[in-house]
């Protein structure tokens, strides 16, 4: 996880196209500024960046389907729910599937868990356009080779 | 009015917290409800459940910013009835 560049997602544990599900994890970083301000004494993920995290989960998942032929933007969180603290160092484990694939936006649930327990959930809409810069683009491949994005997964359908 | 107005006007009243009594067939939902683009998606989306269809938001989008279709064929509320009877009976033919 590395906030300072917003890249909170570290690894693909499991695509999987048919079922229009993802789960990837995602360690905490030990220190970091965030935490000397939230909180001083005791330190915790913000909710915030656990939405986040769970956004960007969903957003690998719409990639894949939409075979990196359209980007999606966060447009809306529903029934976001912290039900447990994250501390610094903790490994997130991230799943999210697809709710419903509309024109133009689509809806996931996602949850974020440590050691098998749930710790966040939520609903969240995209909406989704063509890529539309080819940096973009280029930013997002790069990405994805970084985090062991399966390209299989979506070169043969 | 038909049963499909009726659903649509239950959908954006349950939705978008508008009073049912002020929608009506004629109602333009973005002129005269208020409705905003990410409203009418929580309503697209119980649309598509509620129906089975996937409104083609995309298409009519680039249809009215192409000049070839005008937001009262889509977005006033009888209209957009004919057209979710229209992808109803399309998905079932």
């Amino acid at each position: 996880m590395d906030l300072e560049y917003f890249k909170l997602i570290d690894r693909i544990l499991d695509l999987r196209i048919d079922e229009k599900t993802i789960t990837v994890e995602a360690r905490v970083p030990q220190h970091n500024t965030i935490f000397e301000g939230h909180f001083p004494g005791y330190p915790i993920m913000p909710g915030v960046l656990l939405i986040e995290s769970m956004a960007q989960t969903s957003g690998w998942l719409l990639l894949a389907l939409m075979k990196f032929q359209r980007m999606p933007f966060l447009a809306a969180v529903k029934e976001a729910k912290m039900r447990g603290f994250v501390s610094p160092g903790e490994l997130l484990t991230i799943d999210a599937n697809v709710l419903h694939e509309g024109s133009g936006y689509a809806m996931t649930e996602a949850k974020v868990r440590v050691d098998g327990k749930l710790k966040c959930n939520a609903t969240i809409t995209f909406s989704h356009i063509p890529f539309p810069h080819p940096d973009l683009r280029e930013h997002m491949d790069a990405m994805a080779k970084r985090i062991g994005f399966p390209q299989q997964a979506i070169a043969d359908d | 009015m038909s049963s499909t107005f009726d659903q649509v006007a239950t959908i954006i009243a349950e939705t978008c917290d508008i009073p049912r009594d002020t929608i009506t067939p004629e109602s333009h939902a973005i002129d005269d409800l208020g409705i905003d683009s990410l409203d009418f998606l929580d309503i697209a989306f119980a649309i598509d459940k509620a129906f089975g269809i996937k409104l083609p938001l995309e298409k009519w989008t680039q249809e009215v910013n192409d000049g070839n279709a005008t937001t009262e064929q889509y977005f006033v509320l009888k209209n957009l009835s004919a057209r979710i009877d229209e992808l109803v009976a399309a998905k079932g033919a």
